[in-house]
């Protein structure tokens, strides 16, 4: 009792024949279909090298064309002919001419000879499979397909939509439930030939004929009518990526296939020579006798389309470029954005950096240049502080910067005197934790020495930037951990907004804050406030401060460092 | 659009008198040959190397330019098998910085044929370079219904004086060359041609740090199943159809890319900016190796401590600089 191999070749046919010789090597029968396609010369060449070989037969040809019944129709006549031609055959495999065998053909004979009753053929309802491509699962069974998916796909997707709309359906012949599965499967005698002579096989062949992709459908449906036992796996390593397409073996797989005792994988590029060296080259490589356990492959594979189709969250390049709303994560990381907490405290940087472990810049956005942690004029990914670069493109310049320091959380001063465009960006991002004291830009205003002409100019024109930030920081689109106090809410209590914010970002702290950054002497402020409003000039963005002192400090003696046991 | 393609290529059929065949061994072209067309002008000393990467990568069949060199450029090409060469002492600038030669050869000799169009100090890397062929990638393209790869430059440059270390024949530039900038580049949209617009690296950094929207586009897309119709505009950035500009994903997933390290800063350099700058061949008026010249007067470090050394393409994936796409 013995294997035998029905093998459907359209290209590459030196490496069919390699693989045609190993197997017949072993003992094992192979019935070879060549493709109708294939030019008269190739073809010609093809048999002569193999005709010498009393194992090898050579099927009637049909035209092969992805997706049509042509290779059903191949592998039912090859199959046929192996049943007739060699009667020791127990089990027929069936396989392409990119599949290469990975593990000795004696290990495969005797496994499926201790399983003589059990067809290996994977096979799943409709329902239950997600694997389909261009949305077409039950709908395969259903609707008629009579353009080529290749070559007239308009047509075909017309014809398609026209059927839905009209809600032609077709009739299922009775008696079968449809299955799919992988087209690669390996069938006993009694099964495969039971499909063969089936006394209604014409009413089933002339339905699946229009059916759409039906070697994945064929047998895959047939066996559950005449089977006994139903492994429903395919012995065949094939792994398909989002398209549908298989994805392809190269030479630096090896180490991968050999630890996948599968026993059959494809598809190999047909120039991997070290591949079909090593795997051809019998027993010498023998890999252990286990069951196939291609669990790596598959996660390589999964891997490569999630990186196709979701990509990696927060990078912008050549190959990646989503649009609006398609960015499956504005940026990289986590990061926070502060505003008025530098006004306020003297020290709210270096306070923050020793509070949180995170690396805090200054102003990034400042008019005169970006101003990162420690006074650097490069940063990770030789980004420059330029101002000029960074006004260039101010939104790369964040992703950018979000995106190289990955793994560091980032920190950053805000503030309605910096550049604003990259506001809607950050208040899209749920990576974004933006904590705004709003009008505490008039805290340097107040401390500065200038004209009080030119004080009231700037608080106007800074107080019209702020409010516009804030709108859009409250607006219904936006995304990120949002959170504003007017200034007089914060000076109240300072305490309970820095351990929220300082909780959230979470990187050191775990236990209470034992101590806060020193704000500034606070005392005038008030007056000074309303000695804008006596100006025309109306700040009211910083909440409503007493116009005498605030109570919370005490008269006449200089603000303490608040200290929480 | 249409109208601009046939201005290109009737563009091309004019400026092919200008072009006189030195070498023609176009005939040894197989039907599945990866071509490779560059133009260029006195790189003799790059050749060996070149060529050497290239015939490494699988490439069939080379096709040069040689616009009016005067050093052994031509000595060095002669007689070898897979190289056809012509030659031109025409207007580089004129003839659109050799596009218009270019794209006539590769309508003449390229049709159906994957074209890699790379200038002599530029080295193609792509996912899984270093174990499988340009072959294994074309056919893997073939098969996912590709027409277009795209592969972004990035300079690599030397730590140190630019001409501390003397360039040798059939050295790997890489070797002196091997930094490069990581992260600070910029992409915009090109609504007309429907491609990225790439800027950045250490060039942008350094010699366009004062009007960064000047400095040179960096998207390039070099590898083509080209057809006669297709037509580059300007260099390999840009290319008609518009379709073929279409190397990008735009919902949020990672299309396959490469990239092409640009080994332009070697001790060849300074020479090379002043002559270019004295023939004024350049883009927009050479406006490039103006910027040069003005820096270079006082020898800049193009390295800076973020600088990254180069590895291996593996490094370039996980910067984010060029993506696997699903290819595995």
């Amino acid at each position: 009792m013995t294997v035998g191999i029905v093998m459907l070749v359209h290209t590459a046919l030196d490496r069919a024949e390699q693989v045609a010789r190993h197997w017949t090597a072993s003992g094992c029968p192979v019935v070879i279909h060549i493709d109708r396609n294939v030019r008269r010369r190739t073809h010609r060449a093809f048999v002569q090298a193999l005709e010498g070989d009393p194992l090898i037969r050579f099927s009637k040809r049909h035209r092969c064309e992805w997706g049509t019944w042509g290779i059903v129709a191949a592998s039912q006549s090859a199959s046929e002919l192996m049943l007739k031609t060699f009667p020791e055959v127990r089990h027929v495999y069936l396989a392409s001419g990119s599949c290469l065998p990975l593990r000795p053909v004696q290990e495969l004979i005797d496994y499926l000879a201790a399983r003589p009753q059990t067809d290996f053929i994977e096979s799943a309802t409709t329902a239950d499979v997600p694997w389909t491509v261009g949305g077409l699962d039950e709908e395969r069974f259903t609707l008629r397909f009579p353009f080529s998916w290749k070559r007239q796909r308009g047509l075909f997707d017309r014809y398609v939509a026209l059927q839905r709309r009209l809600g032609i359906r077709r009739r299922i012949p009775a008696g079968i439930v449809p299955h799919m599965g992988s087209q690669w499967w390996c069938l006993t005698r009694q099964t495969l030939s039971a499909i063969l002579e089936a006394p209604n096989r014409k009413v089933f062949d002339d339905y699946f004929k229009g059916v759409w992709i039906p070697d994945e459908s064929y047998y895959q449906t047939l066996i559950r009518l005449y089977s006994r036992n139903v492994e429903s796996r395919s012995l065949t390593l094939s792994k398909f990526d989002f398209q549908g397409k298989p994805h392809i073996f190269y030479d630096d797989h090896l180490q991968l296939l050999r630890r996948s005792d599968c026993f059959v994988a494809r598809k190999i590029w047909p120039r991997a020579d070290r591949l079909y060296q090593a795997f051809l080259t019998d027993s010498a490589h023998a890999m252990k006798k286990t069951e196939p356990n291609p669990g790596k492959i598959d996660r390589i594979f999964s891997k490569a389309v999630e990186r196709r189709t979701r990509g990696r969250p927060g990078l912008y390049m050549q190959s990646r470029m989503p649009k609006h709303g398609f960015e499956n994560g504005i940026t990289s990381a986590q990061y926070s954005m502060f505003q008025g907490f530098a006004e306020l405290f003297d020290d709210f940087e270096t306070w923050l950096a020793r509070a949180t472990g995170a690396r805090v810049h200054g102003h990034l956005f400042a008019p005169d240049r970006a101003e990162f942690a420690g006074g650097q004029t490069l940063i990770n990914g030789a980004l420059s502080d330029s101002a000029t670069v960074r006004d260039y493109a101010p939104e790369s310049f964040l992703t950018n910067l979000i995106w190289n320091s990955r793994g560091e959380r980032q920190c950053f001063q805000f503030g309605p005197a910096d550049n604003q465009a990259v506001n809607w960006l950050v208040a899209r991002d749920p990576n974004a934790q933006v904590s705004v004291i709003s009008g505490a830009w008039a805290v340097p205003l107040f401390r500065s020495n200038r004209n009080f002409g030119e004080i009231r100019k700037e608080a106007a024109r800074l107080q019209k930037i702020e409010k516009e930030h804030l709108d859009v920081l409250r607006s219904y689109y936006a995304k990120a951990r949002v959170r504003i106090w007017t200034m007089a809410e914060f000076v109240e209590a300072p305490m309970e907004p820095l351990q929220t914010i300082v909780d959230e970002i979470g990187m050191v702290h775990q236990r209470r804050l034992t101590e806060a950054p020193r704000m500034v002497d606070l005392s005038g402020f008030g007056q000074f406030l309303q000695n804008l409003k006596n100006q025309g000039m109306h700040p009211y963005l910083m909440g409503d401060f007493p116009v005498e002192q605030a109570p919370a400090t005490a008269p006449g003696t200089p603000r303490k460092p608040y200290l929480v046991r | 659009m249409r109208v601009r393609r046939r201005y290109r290529l009737l563009r091309a059929a004019r400026k092919s008198f200008e072009l006189k065949p030195f070498q023609d061994h176009t005939g040894a072209i197989r039907k599945t040959d990866v071509l490779l067309i560059c133009t260029m002008r006195n790189e003799g000393v790059r050749l060996p190397y070149f060529l050497s990467y290239y015939r490494g990568l699988g490439v069939g069949h080379f096709l040069f330019v040689d616009n009016d060199s005067s050093d052994d450029t031509l000595d060095q090409l002669a007689g070898q098998p897979d190289v056809s060469v012509w030659t031109t002492t025409a207007s580089y600038r004129r003839s659109t910085f050799g596009v218009d030669w270019v794209n006539w050869l590769a309508r003449k000799h390229a049709h159906d044929h994957w074209t890699l169009v790379v200038d002599p100090d530029e080295f193609f890397i792509y996912p899984f370079c270093d174990t499988r062929p340009i072959p294994a990638l074309v056919d893997w393209l073939d098969n996912s219904s590709i027409r277009s790869f795209s592969a972004m430059l990035i300079d690599v440059y030397p730590k140190g004086r630019i001409d501390a270390q003397p360039y040798l024949p059939g050295q790997n530039p890489l070797e002196i060359a091997s930094w490069f900038d990581s992260g600070n580049y910029t992409i915009k949209r090109n609504k007309t041609y429907g491609n990225l617009w790439i800027q950045g690296g250490p060039r942008a950094r350094m010699f366009f740090a004062e009007a960064p929207e000047q400095a040179p586009a960096l998207n390039k897309i070099p590898l083509v199943k080209w057809h006669r119709k297709y037509a580059f505009v300007s260099s390999t950035h840009t290319l008609l159809p518009r379709g073929l500009n279409q190397v990008y994903d735009d919902s949020g997933g990672e299309k396959a890319s490469g990239a092409l390290l640009h080994a332009k800063f070697l001790d060849t350099f300074t020479a090379k900016a002043s002559e270019e700058l004295e023939r004024g061949q350049h883009y927009a008026n050479s406006m490039e190796y103006r910027a040069y010249a003005e820096r270079l007067k006082d020898n800049p470090d193009l390295w800076c401590k973020w600088s990254e050394k180069y590895i291996n393409w593996r490094q370039l994936e996980i910067l984010g600089l060029m993506s696997k796409g699903n290819w595995a």
